[in-house]
């Protein structure tokens, strides 16, 4: 008992190393996912139809594979037929911020559409350009709208980044991994690390709720938008 | 990476290197048909056998989660949520790790399959009694009350009753999680289960065939999970009752 | 004195598939001017508003406005579309924005104003419209009729030379709608030019200097507000016209 004690508090500091991993790669995935979602989104709304027709193709693979055949792909595949030499890390941020970017796409596409067609046109009817309406218009308003859809992407990037264990990044779960192949514990080490992820998990949901509360404006959101 | 060695560049302009192309396609047929479909097709079969095992138990435990979250007593409530915070906070591979590796060293040993299968099941119902959880709130109180002046105990009335209409709320969120359920059986791989990436990542390494392998993988998993959620429309459109689920209106305009 | 007409309107064809909402029409509007649109439902009133200031695309037919034409002039439109004001009648007030930020957004996005004068611009439109003390609200907290005139002073603050008013009170009950005719009429007197569609032949009739008659998409019978109330065609269509309110 003494020793698994022990063997917690001697690699405590190594382990806690891997939660800024965890959440520098957690971090710059959403960060990455919200400035291509964007993007995706605006091309699959305003965009012609051969860029829409990109942005469905993009999503349905970004969607419909694993995050482990993804890793694998880019990191042994695709990135090396590329010439490119990126450290795993790199690669986990990349392949978790683009699959993050397919999903935040859908979220915030969702919002865009349930605004009424009557904000384009005021915009427009005060002499705003299309691009001008867009920008203080409709991002503002369904960049807040997404706020609830993105709450949920933290913790689903949260727990898929630990599947980063699979190409060796130093996250959380990895240190962990390495640390019990030196000392053993398995069962006490990794439930630690549960619970370590678990406290990221609500503690990250928190902050998430204390934003949604400080950008909420009255009426706006949680009433369905008039359209006579 | 020695592209450039490996591919000689053909002399003869492009039909030379369509030629060329066509030749390494060709050398690599027997390669695909006797050595990576295969492999493939058992991992298929293995991953089906992992999805089809996990739906309907992890579908169960979760409606059991559900149900006593909304309409236990006051420690089975707490007991449940517990559960969830859990079984949701914790990522999947970690618990894999905790159910392959950790368990034998308290003298529980699974296996790779069952690790896989055990840990799929108490995932994939934790997230499913979030959406039965929300379906059970969202049906009318009205609806238990009527049940119970019609003579009906509780259990009856949540279970003849509420649950049914629960039910159909849940189809969305439930299908979903099937489909997640899919991809995520890839990460059985890590407790040595071969399913479909565990075969891939074999061939993969073996005879150093990296993009070939995923790719094929990778199609696999796509048609998989494309079929798959055509399925799942198709059976939320059967299922769907007029002006219950919010799928019912159409008010999409042309622009 | 100016032989040229703020707004002219030329043939104007618009049809949704097979159906054709706009038959060749046309009119003229000089300053000051009130033109009142009225008509059965369907028979494509705003759809002429939304064709005269190019929120829809018109199939055929010009719109000059002071002699400028206007449908074919590409991105210039914005700088056109500053000059006619719109009201709609669902207010389309931007939802994520106070009231006052409502009014001074495209005094800053596309009029270029600095914070100060745009805030102070803003907040005489409002007190023109009776808003003032409401400037900090959400469009959610504000009234039907509150919210019209917002939206009211938001047109007002680009300076147009032409008003376009899309049924503005027919979203409301009667003692708002009041409270918006009241702003309207105060407009007319400072001799804004106006053009509006409406369903209320009362105010119609003490509001217009000339009414139109639309049906089917042409325009069917114009005439000073003495006569058309009384024209054969206004009774006739008027059986068609059960929501017309003679309040
Ligand atoms: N974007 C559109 N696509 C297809 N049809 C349309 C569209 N906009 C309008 N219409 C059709 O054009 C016709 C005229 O519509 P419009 O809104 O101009 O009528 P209106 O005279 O303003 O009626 P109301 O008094 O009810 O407001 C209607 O039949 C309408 O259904
Ligand atoms: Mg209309």
């Amino acid at each position: 008992m003494f020793e698994s004690i022990s063997a917690v508090t001697n690699s405590a500091g190594y382990i806690l190393g891997g939660v800024g991993v965890t959440l520098l790669l957690v971090g710059l995935s959403l960060f990455i996912g919200f400035i291509c979602g964007i993007v995706l989104t605006l091309g699959q709304v305003y965009g012609p139809a051969l860029v829409r027709r990109f942005v469905g193709v993009y999503v349905w693979f970004f969607r419909g594979l694993p995050n482990i055949v993804l890793l694998f792909l880019f990191y042994f595949a695709l990135f090396p037929f590329m010439g490119f030499d990126m450290p795993a890390f790199g690669v986990a941020v990349t392949v978790l911020g683009l699959r993050s970017a397919a999903y935040q796409s859908q979220i915030f596409r969702g919002a865009i559409q349930s605004l009424s067609d009557g904000q384009m046109l005021a915009a427009r009817s005060l002499g705003m350009t299309r691009w001008q309406a867009i920008r203080s218009i409709i991002l503002p308003q369904s960049l807040r709208l997404s706020l609830p859809g993105w709450s949920n992407e933290y913790p689903v990037l949260l727990t898929d980044s630990s599947v980063a264990y699979v190409i060796g990044v130093a996250e959380l779960l990895t240190r962990t991994s390495q640390v019990i192949s030196r000392t053993g514990e398995p069962m006490i080490l990794y439930l630690t690390c549960a619970v370590i992820f678990i406290l990221l998990n609500y503690g990250g949901m928190m902050i998430i709720q204390y934003v949604e509360k400080k950008v909420r404006i009255p009426g706006f959101g949680n009433n369905e938008a008039e359209c006579l | 990476m020695d592209n450039l060695t490996s591919t000689p560049v053909p002399s003869d302009g492009p039909i030379g290197f369509f030629q060329s192309m066509l030749d390494s396609i060709i050398s690599q047929i027997p390669f695909w048909q006797d050595i990576l479909l295969p492999a493939l097709w058992d991992g298929l079969w293995v991953t089906m056998q992992l999805v089809i095992m996990t739906a309907p138990l992890g579908f169960l435990l979760g409606l059991l989660v559900a149900v006593s979250r909304v309409y236990g007593p006051a420690p089975v409530k707490w007991l449940a949520q517990l559960y969830v915070i859990f079984f949701r906070g914790c990522p999947l591979l970690v618990l894999l790790f905790i159910l392959y590796f950790g368990l034998p060293s308290i003298g529980i040993v699974l296996g790779s399959f069952m690790s896989a299968l055990v840990g799929f099941i108490l995932c994939n119902s934790a997230y499913n009694s979030e959406y039965l959880r929300g379906a059970l709130q969202s049906i009318k109180r009205g609806q238990l009350l009527a049940a119970r002046s019609l003579g009906m105990t509780k259990a009856q009335g949540v279970l003849y009753v509420v649950v049914p209409q629960a039910l159909r709320r849940a189809l969305p969120g439930v299908s979903n999680e099937f489909i997640y359920l899919i991809k995520y059986s890839s990460l059985a791989y890590v407790v040595a289960v071969i399913e479909l990436t565990g075969a891939a990542k074999i061939i993969a390494s073996k005879y150093f065939m990296y993009f070939e392998a995923f790719a094929a993988v990778g199609i696999f998993y796509l048609v998989l999970v494309t079929i798959t959620t055509f399925g799942v429309t198709w059976l939320e459109k059967k299922y769907a009752i007029p002006g219950v689920s919010g799928a019912a209106v159409k008010t999409e305009k042309g622009k | 004195m100016s032989d040229v007409p703020i707004l002219k309107v030329e043939n104007l064809c618009k049809s949704y598939g097979d159906l054709e909402v706009l038959k060749s029409v046309s009119f003229e509007v000089r300053k000051g001017e009130k033109k009142v649109f009225v008509g059965p439902s369907g028979t494509g009133k705003s759809t002429l508003l939304r064709c005269i200031n190019q929120l829809t695309a018109p199939d055929s037919g010009f719109v000059y406005l002071n002699g400028e034409e206007i449908v074919h002039s590409g991105k210039k439109i914005n700088a056109y579309r500053q000059k006619m004001g719109m009201v709609f009648q669902n207010f389309n007030l931007f939802d994520h924005l106070t009231a006052v930020r409502n009014v001074e957004l495209a005094l800053l996005k596309v009029k270029k104003m600095d914070r100060k004068s745009a805030r102070e611009k803003a907040m005489y439109e409002l007190e023109q419209v009776g808003m003032a003390d409401r400037a900090d609200f959400y469009p959610a907290q504000l009234s039907g009729g509150q919210a019209q005139r917002v939206s009211i002073a938001r047109a007002l603050a680009m300076d147009p030379e032409v008003m376009l008013f899309d049924e503005p009170t027919s979203a409301l009950d009667p003692e708002l709608k009041r409270e918006v005719m009241e702003v309207m009429r105060t407009l007319a007197a400072q001799g804004m030019t106006c053009i509006v569609v409406t369903h209320e032949m009362k105010f119609a009739t003490s509001f217009a200097t000339e009414i139109y008659l639309m049906e089917k998409g042409e325009i069917v019978e114009h005439g000073p507000p003495s006569e058309i109330p009384t024209s054969p065609n206004f009774v006739k269509t008027r059986a068609f016209m059960g929501s017309y309110a003679d309040e």
